[in-house]
């Protein structure tokens, strides 16, 4: 379903992602682990049309990501890592506008807003303006905007970020499901490394741009002589702390606004 | 047609739950009525002009209008800082229905605020010369705003933060818009103002906007319209080939 060949993304001199490849089968709930910077978003930026590639090649629902952008994007959903919603509008409002972008029928739109504002509990405020949320309820909410439209592929950018445990149970159990009973592939990022073993059939390692590893994480246990996956995940990108706010697109758009500059 | 729809609807919606964007947008042009209108009326009058007022009010009709219309790129910009452009940019939709969907939103709300200003210039006294010919001036408030907003969402697609997108406002549609013969007859200006204002769409909406309110024209209503034609063409498809490039 997703197919990454030779993946690389530069920034100027920065190398963002290296030579990455790897397969996502249909129905397949892939975690994509690494520490802060690694470059995990920016793979998904690529794999999502928002960003071109420098080289290599994508392939998602059989589409070509960078030549078939429109196909590609009709075939996926995403959830954000940072906020997209419109705090101007009504999380309803929210709800409506992303169901008619992706096409969703007309006759169906009232009641999967009531079902997922249901399931995310927001329901009762759906008319208040997203401003006025808490961030775990913005979350909810982009969570639930996410798997308004039912896409083949959902990409999860860190999706249980500040929520409690209750509502990452829940979305978890939600999520299993749309795998299981509607095929649909899954590729998410966390730092919640339990929930990475607990929810997926398959992980990958990457640091510093560069893939380290692949397979479950009885796979990554045995390949690192460890007896869990935080052992092995940590003895694959070592222990040192990284920069939080190494996001390597808007280091270089800085760059570059400094150079327009002068 | 949904989606552009939809996204015309969402800059309504945002700009009848703003009170203070409808405040504000409409304080500048109400002050250059009052202290141009008043100020400089008696001198306009001494110089056989007649009556400023009549004069200035389509002028700063026209000036609502193109700086609202600016101010849709600085939502753009906005979009991005708060993520929201994202969420449009994923979705499967041609860049062509996002771009004139927020772009006509943001030209309604435009004319809506050409029209407040109207309705405030009424109370100060003006009148137009035609009631039913002051109704061809929606049409012009209307092309100008679609214009403008294309645009400026153009100019937010590259231009990455505020300081940036206020220096194109005072380097380009200030200038512009002093240039027009918004403000003052062209009649007896010198030469150089004369051909800047004859090169400027500005000066054409102007004078196509004082010929539905006040019956009066120097280039000719025909000119007029070739001249917005061309330049509501030409901005939408610079807004649409900027936009097309944008990086959320």
């Amino acid at each position: 379903m997703i197919k990454v060949e030779h993946l690389t993304k530069k920034f100027g001199d920065f190398i963002a992602v290296n030579d990455i490849s790897f397969n996502v089968q249909a129905g397949e709930m892939f975690a994509l682990l690494g520490p802060n910077g690694a470059g995990k978003s920016t793979t998904i930026k690529m794999l999502t049309t928002l960003l071109k590639p420098t080289s290599g090649s994508l392939t998602l629902n059989g589409f070509d990501v960078v030549k078939q952008q429109d196909q590609t994007r009709k075939s996926f959903g995403i959830v954000f890592q940072d906020p997209s919603v419109d705090t101007d509008l009504t999380a309803y409002e929210n709800m409506q506008l992303h169901a008619v972008m992706y096409g969703v029928p007309k006759s169906e739109i009232d009641t999967r807003i009531e079902e997922l504002l249901k399931l995310v509990e927001l329901w009762d405020r759906r008319d208040s303006l997203v401003k006025t949320y808490s961030g775990g309820m913005k979350r909810r909410l982009e969570i639930a905007r996410g798997l308004l439209h039912h896409p083949k592929v959902l990409f999860l950018d860190e999706p249980t970020l500040g929520l409690d445990a209750q509502t990452r149970n829940l979305l978890w159990n939600y999520v299993g499901n749309l795998a299981h009973e509607k095929e649909m592939t899954i590729l998410f990022t966390t730092h919640y490394l339990e929930e990475a073993e607990a929810n997926s059939n398959q992980i990958a390692i990457i640091d510093h741009g560069k893939l380290l590893t692949i397979g479950t994480a009885q796979d990554l246990m045995k390949q690192t002589k460890t007896k869990s996956l935080e052992e092995a995940y940590l003895s694959l990108t070592g222990k040192e702390l990284r920069d939080e706010k190494a996001d390597p697109h808007e280091v270089w758009r800085q760059r570059q606004r400094a150079r327009n500059m002068r | 047609m949904r989606v552009i729809y939809i996204l015309w609807l969402r800059q309504i919606k945002r700009y009848f739950r703003s009170k203070s964007r409808i405040v504000g947008a409409v304080g500048q042009p109400l002050l250059f009525l009052l202290a141009l209108g008043y100020g400089l009326g008696s001198v306009y009058k001494e110089a056989g002009q007649g009556n400023y007022l009549q004069f200035l009010v389509p002028g700063i009709m026209a000036q609502t209008v193109l700086f609202s219309s600016m101010f849709y790129g600085a939502m753009i910009i906005f979009d991005r800082q708060f993520g929201f452009l994202k969420e449009t940019m994923v979705a499967p939709v041609g860049r062509l229905k996002i771009m004139l969907g927020g772009a006509l939103g943001g030209a309604t709300t435009s004319v809506m605020q050409g029209i407040i200003v109207f309705l405030i210039s009424l109370l100060l006294g003006f009148r137009p010369y035609n009631w039913p010919m002051a109704l061809f001036s929606l049409i012009f408030m209307s092309v100008l705003a679609l214009a403008i907003t294309s645009f400026s969402s153009g100019i937010g697609s590259f231009v990455q933060d505020m300081q940036g997108f206020q220096a194109i406002n005072q380097f380009l549609v200030f200038p512009l818009y002093f240039l027009s013969g918004a403000l003052y007859p062209l009649n007896h200006v010198p030469t150089w103002l004369r051909i800047i204002a004859e090169v400027n769409p500005i000066s054409y909406t102007v004078d196509a906007m004082r010929w539905s309110m006040i019956g009066t024209s120097r280039f000719g209503i025909v000119h007029d319209c070739i001249a917005l034609g061309i330049t509501l063409v030409v901005l939408i498809v610079f807004g649409v080939m900027r936009f097309r490039h944008i990086e959320p």
